[in-house]
């Protein structure tokens, strides 16, 4: 599901239009952005919480050609699943993963950011 | 964060909601992703992330606690895939090139070393999530 089907969804489940409800699901996500950027943490409760995680910087290598590379400090975010939606997403397992892949060609906006 | 202040700010920006509507429909966001995922399909968020699912084998693991040996069931896990953009966003005095590749961790070599000399990082990195085309446009 990308953000575009989660509004749709959002929008016929709340009864909204997809104008707003498309302000709802980005202000949820931009919000969390700005609470990561502050160096804060979320927590959600029954789904999971994401820190912001400093990494030390690292005398790393290209993969493909070998060659040394300096990686600088960086902050992640890092996701730990809550205890509901780990056990509900194991209990998924009889059921095939779906969703489109990440190398597939679909999503235009992803491949606009390769450029 | 927790959730009540991501309803504020729903209630604050989108405006029109009553404080028990801005609630319930950030309950539905939440709630939505998460019988998405239920269902065995993954979550693409562009700016943010994909939240994805991986199937794991049974393994022999041990117990960090005691040292003793158990076996790991089989399971079905979630994983948290933050997107090109947070990352440059969460790290602004970085170079931009991290931001605007999509294979970073596999290319990142390549591309930091033919964009250092000539990039300025943070303008190029802070816009980009308003105005994703525009920037990586004007990069290159």
């Amino acid at each position: 599901m990308t953000k575009s089907e989660l509004i749709d969804a959002v929008a016929a489940r709340g009864e909204l239009t997809k104008a707003r409800a498309e302000l709802v699901v980005s202000c949820v996500f931009d919000s969390m952005i700005e609470a990561m950027k502050a160096g804060e943490g979320i927590e959600i409760r029954g789904f999971g919480s994401i820190s912001v995680r400093p990494y030390r910087p690292y005398a790393g290598r290209n993969p493909r050609t070998g060659q040394p590379v300096d990686v600088p400090a960086k902050r992640l975010p890092f996701f730990k699943v809550g205890k509901e939606l780990r056990e509900l997403v194991n209990s998924s397992r009889h059921l095939a993963i779906t969703g489109d892949d990440d190398d597939t060609p679909r999503s235009s906006k992803r491949n606009g950011d390769k450029r | 964060m927790t959730k009540s202040e991501i309803v504020a700010a729903v209630y604050e920006r989108v405006g029109g909601f009553s404080k028990k509507e801005a609630a319930d429909i950030v309950e539905l966001v939440f709630e939505t992703v998460k019988e998405t995922l239920g269902r065995g399909e993954k979550i693409k968020i562009s700016g943010f992330g994909n939240f994805v699912l991986r199937d794991k084998r049974q393994r022999r693991g041990r117990n960090p606690q005691t040292g003793e040996p158990l076996t790991i069931t089989e399971r079905r896990v979630l994983t948290f895939k933050p997107s090109q953009i947070l990352k440059s966003e969460l790290n602004p005095h970085e170079d931009g090139a991290e931001g605007m590749d999509g294979h970073a961790d596999r290319d990142s070599g390549v591309d930091l070393a033919a964009a250092a000399p000539s990039s300025h990082s943070s303008p190029a990195v802070v816009p980009a999530r308003s105005g994703r085309n525009d920037a990586s446009h004007a990069r290159r």
